[in-house]
């Protein structure tokens, strides 16, 4: 009778050689079937001594634990080769382009503008809107412009009638609120504006503003400086620094312009900011008192700020774009950058 | 406004350093759009004089001269230079560029042959010296620079005129026209750099044996509320010539050109005061009587320039004893020109109403240096300093004999005001700590005259400071003047919280969906053109041509507010179509305008339009967006009929989109553009649109989702086919089989639409998918068999389908 530990090397030569299912199955069925060779030692166990039954018995069983582990093991290997083989026969070209999806994307004002309203949302400004076509009474008389201003004049306003025309600025929605509501006023109010200029590439008859206004007690203009700073670092970058100029606005005094250091070449003086390392991006100021007087507000107890940027200078400066008539051409081959 | 910084600095003290004084005017509030540096990028040029000159042999229009340069040239010999000008002579002074010489522009001039004859060098324009031709003195504006002055012979050029200037182009607000004068801007730089402005000094005292103006004018002003002051002063013996060097020299860096010593010396003081002036010849004011009147009728009335004009009832005019011979203000009269041969002139220093200059100047269509100045506001108070001037420089400069005395008509003078200013109040406004010694410092540092007691000004401002009317005002000059760099830079306090309208958020979600079908959002003009409305179809009497209209268009194409948003997109598709750009899908969302009254606010309503062509875009494609924005908005009972009237669509292919409810409402229209239209947009493809009601689309918009418990109980799916005329519509078929089917019908889906083998003509099968189900138990097969038996029964009879084997 065959010792136990030479069927195992008998099973392991056979399982190496093992190349199927079938080929398993036939050498579980020599060693560890009913019939097999290994049940065969164990059943004729019964005619040895006790000790040698004891030395034969656990040797067997080892035995049997062995083949059946490398019965498993076996098994195991050559499914997971028969695996890779159905891997391998399904193999694709993953550098194959994928499905192509249409991707649309909003207009880069209407992007733009959303950029900007998030900012001030965040600050607790909420979003007010006001007609295209305006008074001239909101866009000019009661934003304290003088009567014989020249912005008043055909050549820089388009006018329906004498008292109504295209709005030239979102200002007019400043004094709406004014007008409408009581303070504290905190609001933005972005949207289209008009003036009489013929189209070239720094020029449109319409562009776009978005205008603040906050009204409230104590008010200072360090607040206003405090707030576009913030707003200039959230839109452009942390690293962009602000100027405060003294400007002219009829409806704020004092007025300011800001200029922010050029995000392209960070204020050393490049192309964008043509050499002088800031460029000029609003106007802004203390709300006039005689706007605030409009609406009634007491001018004592009162203070307020004001702002208005131009969309179109933000997203040419953002994206460089040179030429301002690419907004309004739609051509799918602008439109399709900025998705 | 132009400021040569040599001029400047005659009337104030500034930095050495030209960085430092830019950086501190523009924070101070004078911003400066350009710097210009001149005479640095000359080289080699000196002072020459031509000592002959002969015709070039082989030219019509060259000349030989032959210059001398003193020692700028090898043992003092003259140059043979050949010149193309045809003022050049012989005995005059020239500036001459030598072989190797350096010209602004970067030119370099050699030695050369011109049609063979040698050249040494190059005699030159002001204009090749770096001037712009428009203030290139008038004499020579056309040739050589003939040099005003005995400059020394072989002199450098630049050192021996003083080209060497730096010219600061301020950008001056409207608010401030005592800026548009170097003493202006003097006034500005000292308060900026704390140092004294000192005025030109200046007399206008009566030369010996003159006599006295007052004998020989008189002036008289009756509209005093268009003309509040009119300073006249004389000068006699006049002589007409070159105006001298350092006048001309101030004059061209400061932008204007030299023409001749009367109208040169008006123009300086103009800039060195801001003030305008005009010089009339006294031989024709009739009478010597200067009379301020406007015309009881139109009169015709020829200016400087030759022009006939009609001087309207409303325009003021300065008239002698016999009529008008200047239009206040804006340009003086072609009958009192000075002459080459005038003997003594009138000189006028007036103050004109600033609306009247502006509306008389735009009327006549003459915008001039004096009436653009007037516009703005010129003071009475700066009459007389700048009328004593121009006798002064009269003097000095040898022009004539200066009469003594003026006649001054003043019917508008007023006692100087002062303005009541707190101090708190500037600190409330500033977010400052300013104690009211430092603002007095700087309001006094401005020139302006200031009382102070207990924290409250009473400030008096320089008469030329036109802009300071109210307590407001002061706080901007003191914040600009310490510096709004130096204000903190705080977050206002207060914790609002952020709102905005249903609108707002429902034209983010239409975008947000659109673009997530692959639209591309489109931004077209709010204004078209009202032939628009003919290239889409819209018939007469259409509430779409209820335009409203420009007044002032930029043309046609842009003057009228839109009223409906197709056809700016179809101009887009247009746009895109002849590029070449494939699969175009378009849409936008903006306002339309329609008339609701003269003097009313127009209609604007915010509509929605998607639009496009391409192999994918069809009606479907088209219709089946716009199904799913509306599940999107929650309106997800919206029914598409058939429209076989909308002029812009093909009438076999446009649906409008309704809601049943509360009354019939259409959403809007769309289809596939009728042929005639996209022809109009030169679109020679299918192209599929819709225009939407947005504001009814957002009146109908509900966003909110109440949970349905998923379903617990199976549905039984049963399919059905029937043949039908093509005149039925799937809609009509699906009405009838909802009407019929009860609460335990879940859903009717098309699934197939045939027609061909099988089908007779003119008829078509459709197929759908019917599902039964209950929410609170199993349906019974008899019980499902009874309703669809309903359906098919009700389709018959509804449709006259007949039953098709599925």
């Amino acid at each position: 009778m065959e010792r136990p530990e030479t069927l195992l090397t008998e099973a392991e030569r056979l399982l190496a050689g093992a190349s199927s299912e079938t080929d398993i199955e036939a050498v579980r069925i020599r060693f560890l079937g009913k019939k097999g060779e290994l049940t065969a030692i164990l059943r004729s166990m019964g005619s040895l001594d006790p000790e040698e039954r004891k030395q034969l018995g656990a040797a067997a069983n080892s035995v049997r634990d062995a083949i059946g582990a490398l019965i498993d093991e076996k098994k195991a290997a050559l499914s997971g080769a028969l695996r890779n083989e159905r891997f391998e026969a399904e193999r694709i070209d993953v550098t194959e382009p994928g499905r192509a999806y249409r991707l649309g994307q909003n207009h880069p004002i209407t992007q733009t503008i959303d950029e900007i309203s998030e900012i001030f949302l965040s600050m607790g400004y909420s979003i007010t809107e006001g007609p295209e076509v305006e008074t001239v009474f909101h866009n000019f008389d009661a934003l304290n412009a003088a009567p014989n201003h020249p912005s008043r004049d055909l050549t820089d306003t388009f006018y329906i009638t004498e008292n109504t025309l295209l709005r030239t600025q979102t200002s007019p929605v400043q004094v709406r609120t004014i007008l409408s509501k009581k303070p504290p006023l905190k609001v933005i109010s972005p949207g289209r504006c008009f003036r009489t200029d013929t189209p070239d590439a720094t020029h449109s008859p319409m562009f776009h503003q978005v205008e603040g206004l906050l009204v409230d007690e104590g008010v200072t203009m360090a607040d206003l400086k405090g707030t576009l700073d913030f707003f200039a670092k959230r839109m452009f970058g942390a690293e962009v620094k602000t100027k405060f100029r003294p400007h002219f606005f009829p409806f704020t005094e004092p007025s300011a312009e800001m200029d922010m250091s050029c995000f392209a070449c960070g204020g050393t003086g490049c192309r964008v900011c043509k050499g002088s390392g800031w460029i000029e991006i609003l106007g802004c100021g203390m709300v006039h008192p005689n706007v605030l007087k409009v609406g009634g507000i007491d001018t004592e107890d009162y203070t307020g700020f004001a702002f208005g940027m131009g969309v179109e200078r933000i997203a040419m400066l953002k994206h460089g774009i040179q030429d301002i008539r690419l907004f309004y051409e739609n051509d799918v081959r602008f439109l399709g950058q900025f998705v | 406004m132009l400021v040569p910084l040599s001029w400047l600095k005659e009337y104030v003290d500034i930095p050495k350093d030209e960085r430092e004084f830019c950086d501190r005017m523009i924070m101070t509030g004078s911003n400066i759009e350009t710097v210009k540096t001149f005479g640095d990028d000359i080289k080699n040029v000196v002072v020459g004089r031509v000592l002959s000159v002969r015709p070039h042999e082989d030219s019509d229009h060259l000349s030989v001269c032959m210059v001398d340069v003193g020692d700028a040239a090898e043992h003092n010999e003259p140059l043979q230079i050949v010149c193309g000008a045809p003022n050049v002579r012989e005995d005059i002074l020239v500036p001459v560029a030598l072989h190797g010489s350096e010209l602004p522009g970067g030119h370099r001039i050699k030695r050369g042959k011109l049609r063979g004859v040698e050249s040494n060098g190059m005699i030159c324009s002001a204009g090749e010296l770096g001037f712009d031709d428009k203030v290139s003195p008038l004499l020579h504006k056309d040739g050589i620079w003939i040099l005003p002055e005995a400059f020394p012979v072989g002199a450098d050029l630049v050192e021996a005129m003083g080209l060497r200037e730096t010219v600061v182009d301020f950008e001056i607000t409207p608010n401030r026209p005592d800026c548009l004068s170097i003493i202006g801007m003097a006034r500005e730089a000292a308060a900026s750099f704390g140092s004294k402005l000192r005025y030109p000094e200046a007399s206008a005292a009566g030369d010996a044996d003159a006599g006295t103006a007052a004998d020989h004018i008189s002036v008289t002003i009756h509209k005093p509320e268009l003309c509040s002051r009119y300073i006249a002063r004389m000068a006699d013996t006049i002589v007409i010539k070159e105006s001298p060097w350092w006048l001309q020299r101030r004059l061209m860096f400061a932008g204007m050109r030299p023409i001749n010593n009367i109208v040169d010396i008006t123009n300086y003081v103009m800039l060195e005061y801001g003030h305008p002036l005009h010089a009339f010849d006294i031989r024709t004011i009739a009478g010597g009587e200067i009379i301020v009147d406007t015309p009881e009728t139109d009169v015709k009335f020829t200016t400087l320039d030759g022009t006939e004009r009609t001087i309207k009832p409303d325009m003021l005019l300065i008239n002698d004893a016999e009529g008008g011979i200047a239009v206040a203000g804006v340009m003086g009269g072609r009958n009192s020109e000075i002459e080459a041969d005038t003997q003594a002139i009138l000189v006028e220093s007036a103050s004109f109403n600033s609306n009247s200059v502006r509306l008389t100047s735009k009327k006549l269509g003459i915008r001039s240096e004096a009436s653009s100045r007037y516009e703005k506001g010129v003071p009475p108070e700066l009459s007389e300093a700048a009328s004593v001037r121009v006798m002064d420089l009269l003097r000095k400069t040898g022009s004539g004999r200066v009469l003594a005395g003026a006649v001054d008509a003043y019917p508008g003078k007023a006692e100087p005001a002062a303005i009541r200013v707190r101090a708190a109040r500037m600190n409330k406004l500033l977010g400052t700590d300013l104690t009211p010694a430092e603002m007095a410092g700087i309001l006094t540092g401005l020139e302006m005259d200031v009382k102070e007691g207990d924290g409250i000004f009473d400030v008096t401002p320089p008469y030329a400071r036109l802009d300071l009317k109210e307590e407001v005002d002061f706080s901007e000059e003191i914040g600009r003047i310490y510096g709004y760099d130096r204000l903190g830079v705080t977050l206002p306090r207060g914790a609002e919280s952020s709102t905005f309208t249903d609108s707002w958020r429902i034209r983010a979600i239409v975008r947000e969906t659109l673009t997530g079908f692959g639209l591309a959002e489109i931004q077209t003009y709010s204004f078209e053109s009202p032939k628009s409305a003919d290239r889409t179809g819209v018939p007469q009497g259409s509430g779409k041509r209820d335009f409203v209209r420009l007044i002032n268009p930029l043309g046609e194409d842009t003057s009228v507010m839109r009223t409906q948003l197709l056809p700016n997109l179809l101009e887009a598709l247009r746009v895109n179509y002849r590029k070449n750009n494939e699969n175009v899908l378009l849409f936008e969302i903006g306002n339309t305008f329609t008339s609701a009254g003269t003097d009313e606010l127009p209609n604007e309503r915010l509509s929605l339009a998607i639009g496009g062509y391409g192999a994918e875009w069809d009606f479907f494609a088209l219709k089946g967006v716009i199904e799913a924005l509306l599940k999107r908005l929650g309106i997800p009972e919206a029914r598409f009929e058939a429209n076989a009237a909308a002029p812009t669509f093909h009438p076999g292919r446009c649906a409008d989109s309704i809601l049943r409810d509360a009354g019939t409402v259409t959403l809007g229209t769309l289809g596939e553009v009728h042929p005639e239209v996209c022809g109009a947009y030169d679109l020679d493809v299918p192209v599929c649109a819709a225009e939407i009601d947005f504001e009814l689309l957002a009146s109908r918009t509900d966003l909110f989702r109440a949970y349905a418990p998923l379903d617990r109980y199976p549905a039984v799916t049963r399919d059905i086919a029937l043949v039908v005329d093509e005149a039925v519509t799937a809609l009509e078929a699906i009405d009838s089989i909802r009407a019929q089917g009860g609460a335990i019908l879940e859903s009717v889906k098309l699934f197939d639409i045939y027609r061909g083998r099988q089908i007779e003509a003119g008829k078509k099968s459709l197929a759908f998918s019917l599902v039964y189900r209950a929410a609170d138990r199993t349906l019974t097969d008899g019980e499902v068999a009874t309703v669809h038996e309903k359906i098919l029964a009700g389709l018959t009879e509804k449709t006259g389908a007949a039953l098709r084997d599925v």
